[in-house]
């Protein structure tokens, strides 16, 4: 019987913690940078762990995801199904199987 | 293009939001002349900021109405806020805010008797008003 991870997990899905199949919808200004689709699937546990899926399947998402520092991008508003991630924990927030996460940048100004 | 009835409930909710900035959502597509877009529907959105040199669209007033708007078979696809004692003119910090190159972006100063209302194209950082037609 084989328990566990060992040998048969693919090596990024152990970063990813008890990783979940979820759908994130980017705005219009992402898409070109990933699939081209308003929505695209990734895995994870959390939304850090989402992004780093999403990082890795599309490199060039990460400066508008995460600071250099590996904080969530001040700019960018990140829901989990109706839930804003700013009052759910930022990066931290669970993620559930199934849930969509939506990525939209901040409308603001002076 | 934007219906008359839009154009003056955009101009409504930013006199209602004095003395802070109003702000909202614009929701269209594509004209079907192809000489532009067609606003067909706004949405009112809170001033998270809750200042009058400052605006942001609070993230939950986003996201209905990103929802409202695919719903509709529309898109986002700009917003307004208004200034209360300056020109309809982006300033520095909409400038460097502007988070789509596609958007439009309009303009409500509410510094003079007469609100002025005007839209901008703002791509890398470059500032070019546009044509607003207000059908009869």
């Amino acid at each position: 019987m084989v328990t566990g991870k060992v040998g048969f997990v693919p090596s990024h899905l152990d970063q990813l913690g008890d990783a979940v199949p979820v759908v994130v919808r980017l705005p219009n200004i992402l898409r070109p940078i990933a699939s081209g689709e308003a929505s695209v699937n990734a895995e994870g546990a959390t939304v850090r762990a989402v992004f780093d899926d999403l990082v890795r399947r599309y490199p060039g998402l990460r400066p508008s995801l995460l600071t250099p520092e590996g904080d969530m991008h001040r700019h960018l508003n990140v829901f989990v199904n109706d839930d804003d991630v700013r009052y759910l924990g930022k990066l931290e927030a669970k993620v559930g199987d199934a849930d969509t996460l939506t990525l939209m940048p901040a409308v603001a100004g002076g | 293009m934007v219906p008359g009835h839009l154009w003056d409930k955009m101009v409504a909710h930013c006199l209602d939001c004095l003395p802070l900035e109003g702000c909202g959502l614009l929701a269209g597509r594509a004209d079907e002349a192809g000489r532009g877009e067609e606003v067909c529907d706004i949405f009112p959105a809170l001033n998270a900021a809750r200042s009058a040199r400052l605006y942001i669209v609070e993230p939950r007033d986003l996201l209905r109405a990103d929802r409202a708007a695919e719903a509709a078979g529309l898109s986002l696809i700009g917003a307004w806020h208004s200034h209360t004692h300056t020109p309809a003119y982006p300033s520095p910090t909409d400038v460097a805010q502007a988070p789509d190159p596609g958007w439009h972006y309009v303009l409500v100063s509410l510094s003079d008797l007469e609100p002025v209302v005007r839209s901008y194209r703002i791509v890398n950082g470059v500032v070019k008003e546009e044509l607003v037609v207000l059908p009869a």
